[in-house]
């Protein structure tokens, strides 16, 4: 039975109905990631054994009547900054390149509840920190369509992962895009939450006001389902929400009627790739098919939202990253004398240029004469953002726009000039700024048949909305299905 | 911005990280291109403005406090690179 274009919710079904066991399905996953993955290489850890193991356990309680969660049996992959129990979590860096977490985060804990097989730990840029997985100290992914193209980052493994067909769904992370991103230049979709939304406990920290866990699948109903099982509550992670729960129930069918979707004019000026442009706006077209009213208006103060992000998330990472001091876990140095030898010399030898550029920008705008003109500058602009998403919702139910200016660019391109690749972040980072959820889904194909993303953006905990937007536009393309249909023929 | 030496030395003493030559030449050009580019935010008046440092209007959420157990201190040490009598090894700091 071919079932590698199934979604996770078809192949829970299938699962279900007892077509296909749960170990048959976990065991040709992870003979196909074997096979595959040495061309991608979207993987860091590939669980073998124990996911087999874990699989027949499932089987036995599915079988039994004990589990009967959508997503039982599935096999899942998790983006290696998610701590899992003994299996090593290593954020792509040397610094953890033993790292095996005594625990599990809250979204792996729930997932497991659920039945969920976990078949690997997938490949980040260091940290997170990039937007192409190149950053990696295990090799860059590469992507699907076209190996000689970036599959995105940071989560670029993930989204990797499930555009091949190596895995029915993932979880990624995203900071500044960093789920959102890697779905746009892969061909899948993919969820960032609203802050709060879902636990960061067990979350490797990045900047830890910015930090969501989200969703990465072949359609954006397995995202939202996904979604529900690992959100919620949760006591070891005080940002987390307390009293909401998600609720998709009407999200999936009936049109657009009677929502407004707003379209930030400036959003779609210099420096976005025409096809992109066409892509993303012929959906706003779509949309319009389907009852969405559309508005327009301009949202300037997205130009400064790069600035601002890069001062407040490399200040968050400079003081969250000071805990890699070759002490307690992790990398340590065998070099030097002193105890500071020992911090200094693990962390110049255990991070890579990226973090450490990324560290020294961080002490920089925290550091004394420098802090009022940088760190708080950065946090009012952050005031001011939010200020005009908050009006932007008051005419409009949610916005649509680009995920990233250009499609998947070739490996190596913008490696040399960080700044650069910063500004490819230019759509995806007000959002984390903002706190607000948003969805990418794929929406067309550039002349040279790599995928094109658009986003839909909403305000706090409106992912409901969003997802019915997101359903009714997958439910009438097929953008979404092309990217499996590209795979298949056996090329992965 | 100039970044010079000074200053690159200054951060790498505050991130505890030391940059061989090669390092210090790029860090000081990318840090420079980097800070030039936030400089961009200057543009914008933010007088009197609050500092938004959180998504939500957080104060403090507080848990009940109970005592709990901990992890076990044998299972932590696992992942030390060195660790003695049940404690992280250091090279010796007192003499």
């Amino acid at each position: 039975m071919d079932f590698y274009d199934k979604t996770a919710l078809e192949t829970g079904a299938l699962i279900k109905s007892g077509k296909i066991s749960s170990p048959e399905v976990t065991k040709a996953y992870i003979e196909k990631i074997k096979s595959a993955d040495k061309e991608i290489n979207s993987f860091v850890t590939v669980l073998e054994e124990e996911a087999l193991k874990q699989a027949e356990e499932v089987q036995a309680k599915i079988d039994k009547g004990e589990l009967n969660s959508p997503l039982a049996g599935v096999p899942v992959a998790i983006k290696d900054n998610i701590c899992t129990k003994d299996i090593l979590t290593t954020c792509s860096s040397k610094m953890l390149y033993n790292f095996k977490p005594p625990y599990n985060a809250c979204v792996v804990e729930k997932l497991k509840a659920q039945g969920a097989v976990i078949v690997g730990k997938t490949n980040l840029d260091e940290f997170a920190m990039g937007g192409s997985t190149e950053t990696s100290y295990y090799g860059v992914t590469k992507n699907p369509f076209n190996t000689n193209r970036v599959s995105g980052g940071s989560s670029g493994g993930s989204a990797a992962a499930v555009a091949a067909g190596l895995v029915p769904y993932a979880l990624g992370s995203d900071t500044g895009g960093s789920i959102r991103q890697p779905c746009s230049f892969c061909g899948v979709s993919g969820i960032k939450p609203t802050y709060g939304g879902v636990s960061r406990y067990g979350l490797v920290a990045f900047a830890s006001s910015l930090d969501q866990i989200g969703p990465i699948g072949k359609d954006i109903k397995d995202c939202a389902e996904i979604l529900k099982a690992v959100s919620g509550h949760d006591e070891r992670d005080s940002t987390s929400i307390k009293g909401f729960a998600y609720d998709f129930s009407d999200s999936f069918g009936g049109d657009l009627k009677g929502m407004k979707i707003g379209v930030p004019t400036n959003y779609f000026g210099e420096g976005l790739d025409s096809q992109v442009r066409a892509a993303v706006l012929s959906a706003c077209v779509k949309l319009k098919e389907l009852g969405a009213e559309v508005i327009e208006f301009e949202m300037p103060i997205v130009d400064y939202a790069i600035p601002a992000y890069y001062i407040i998330a490399c200040a968050e990472a400079s003081s969250n990253l000071s805990r890699y001091d070759g002490i307690k876990y992790g990398y340590r140095s065998e070099k030097g004398e002193s105890l500071l030898d020992v911090f200094f010399n693990s962390r110049s030898e255990g991070f890579g240029m990226e973090v450490k550029r990324r560290i020294m920008l961080g002490s920089f705008v925290l550091s004394s004469g420098y802090f009022d003109a940088y760190y708080k500058k950065g946090l009012q602009v952050r005031g001011l953002i939010k200020k005009s998403f908050n009006e932007a919702f008051e005419k409009c139910d949610m916005i649509l726009s680009p995920v990233a200016p250009t499609t998947a660019y070739r490996i190596g391109e913008n490696v040399s000039d960080p700044l650069k690749m910063y500004l490819g972040d230019i759509y995806t980072v007000s959002v984390n700024l903002a706190g607000i959820p948003a969805v990418s889904l794929p929406c067309g194909f550039d002349s040279d048949g790599l995928p094109i993303g658009m986003q839909l953006i909403g305000q706090s905990f409106s992912e409901a909305k969003l997802v019915k937007a997101g359903y009714a536009y997958q439910q009438a393309t097929e953008y979404h299905k092309k990217t499996f249909e590209a795979m298949k023929g056996g090329r992965f | 911005m100039i970044i010079d030496d000074k200053l690159i030395a200054y951060l790498e003493e505050l991130s505890r990280l030391h940059l061989s030559d090669d390092e210090k030449e790029r860090a000081k050009e990318d840090l420079s291109k980097i800070i030039s580019y936030v400089n961009k935010l200057s543009e914008l008046d933010t007088e009197g403005l609050e500092a938004m440092s959180h998504p939500f209007d957080y104060t403090n959420n507080f848990r009940t406090d109970e005592a709990k157990p901990s992890f076990d201190r044998e299972l932590i040490l696992k992942n030390a690179p060195k660790s003695k009598d049940g404690c992280f090894l250091v090279p010796k700091t007192v003499e």
